[in-house]
């Protein structure tokens, strides 16, 4: 068999297999004070998630996490549209976006935190000023790239603004805008985490840095394992819907 | 200067003036915020009283080799697995999931690992910056073209005249963009690192100022974080445009 033709899951068993026996041999050559074994880390996690102590932590985490993606992919799509119908002022604030991007974002913590106060809003900002760039950067070139036919056709069939947007433009703009909301997912939940390891006494992040004090290194690995499976595993869906959705439109 | 730039540079300029508004009447309180000009000024007294100057060589350095490592390790590498089929196709899943991953959940990992000191900061830096080089510098050997290639072969060009001349020229602008992606990423790496738990650096200056609510010391550097990303970001973006327009010229 040629390794062209392996299908895409193989390639992921693969690689996840690699990952680890990497995992293990790193784990051969750093030893048990720093870290733990894979087969440990997944038998502590399981412990823990009996626990209810710690499903308190992972809930408190989902509803930050959950607003927070909320609020970023409705202002994005605001933004987007807004922007990317009117294309002097996608122009004019393309650049803004792009910059704002670029900046890192924690450094702007402490303003967060003194306009929310500490708890659930603070993270729930934190988490939609990561978020809401992407999705309104996509969301703008989706809408700003469409095909003046689609808009010529809507404006011949006499399209209110409420069907031009529901039946031509969210169509037609869908699979980017479906790409920035993926990478707006991924950013939305590394700032509602960095969100919790400050301001917060409560959460995953929250947990993390309580465990960094006490050295608990179990601690560590099963939240940075349950995180990652997390993240990898919602993220590997939202590809595969991305993939059929542009292969659809084109 | 175009028109996009001059309407652009005049909302930034509103938005600056409309917060020294609020903040003087009182809207927004001192202790939350200070006004523009107040910051600007602590800026300036903050800089020349040099106090900060060995907290910015820390962070500028780590950045540095952060960055660095990022270029050569992402170059190196990409050029390796290009044209390696099946490693590719294996890593595939990996690249595409990578950025979903949050980097910071591993810095309590790393801190347990090598200690407290630059290497878990430059790692973090190193880890969110090298993927990015990688993907890029294999995108832009995808997109040297054919006919290119077969010119230099038609020339009797050997290997490395053909990467000299051919491959690199071609490829610029994307490798470019992959170093954009890792000065950017090891900035926000960096800091973020530095910022969650560190013994110096800006970002841990900022974090400690928040602490004591010392608003003369966090404000400017907050400035200044802001204002060197998007100057690098600004700089390198402009020099990708003219890579980018030279190779379409060609």
């Amino acid at each position: 068999m040629t390794a062209k033709s392996w299908p895409a899951t193989v390639n992921s068993l693969i690689l996840i297999a690699v990952l680890f026996a990497a995992w293990q041999i790193l784990f051969e050559f750093a030893g048990s004070q720093a870290m733990t074994a894979p087969v440990e880390t997944f038998r502590y996690l399981g412990h823990l998630l009996t626990t209810e102590t710690f499903w308190g932590h992972v809930e408190e985490t989902s509803r930050a996490f959950f607003f927070a993606l909320l609020l970023a992919v409705l202002l994005g799509l605001i933004i987007g549209f807004l922007l990317g119908a009117h294309r002097f002022s996608s122009e004019v604030f393309e650049p803004v976006l792009v910059a704002f991007y670029s900046v890192p974002k924690i450094t702007l913590y402490p303003i967060i935190l003194l306009a929310f106060g500490l708890g659930l809003p603070a993270k729930i900002a934190f988490g939609t000023i990561h978020g809401v760039v992407p999705v309104a950067i996509f969301t703008m070139g989706a809408v700003r790239n469409l095909n003046p036919i689609l808009l010529k056709t809507a404006r011949v069939l006499r399209l209110g603004p409420q069907a031009l947007v529901g039946s031509v433009l969210l169509p037609a703009a869908l699979p980017e805008i479906f790409t920035g909301i993926r990478v707006g997912f991924s950013l939305t939940l590394i700032g509602t985490l960095l969100g919790e390891m400050f301001g917060s006494q409560r959460g995953l992040g929250y947990l993390l840095m309580n465990a960094i004090g006490l050295q608990n290194v179990q601690l560590i690995m099963a939240v940075t394992l349950l995180i990652v499976l997390f993240a990898a595993s919602v993220s590997t869906v939202l590809i595969v819907i991305d993939h059929r959705l542009h292969r659809r439109v084109s | 200067m175009s028109r996009a730039a001059r309407y652009r540079l005049a909302f930034v300029a509103a938005a600056i003036v409309l917060l020294e508004l609020l903040c003087r009447i009182g809207v927004i309180d001192h202790l939350t915020m200070q006004p523009p000009s107040a910051m600007v000024r602590d800026f300036v007294l903050l800089m020349a009283s040099g106090s900060m100057n060995h907290a910015m060589l820390k962070t500028f350095t780590n950045v540095g080799i952060a960055c660095a490592a990022a270029v050569i390790a992402g170059i190196v590498f990409g050029v390796a697995l290009h044209g390696r089929r099946a490693i590719r196709q294996v890593l595939e899943p990996l690249f595409a999931t990578y950025y979903a991953i949050p980097v910071y959940a591993f810095y309590p990992l790393f801190i347990i690992l090598f200690g407290l000191g630059d290497a878990p900061q430059i790692l973090i830096g190193f880890m969110l910056a090298v993927v990015a080089v990688i993907v890029n510098t294999l995108n832009g050997l995808d997109r040297v073209s054919r006919v290119h290639l077969k010119t230099a072969r038609v020339y009797r060009l050997g290997p490395i005249a053909t990467a000299l001349k051919i491959t690199l020229p071609s490829a610029a602008p994307y490798l470019l963009t992959g170093i954009k992606l890792a000065l950017a990423y090891a900035f926000i790496g960096v800091i973020g690192a530095e910022f969650i738990m560190s013994r110096t650096g800006i970002g841990y200056e900022i974090s400690f100022a928040y602490n004591n609510f010392d608003n003369k010391i966090m404000y400017p550097l907050i400035l200044l974080i802001l204002a060197v990303s998007i100057a690098i970001n600004a700089g390198l973006s402009h020099w990708e445009q003219i890579l980018m327009q030279r190779r379409g010229r060609s």
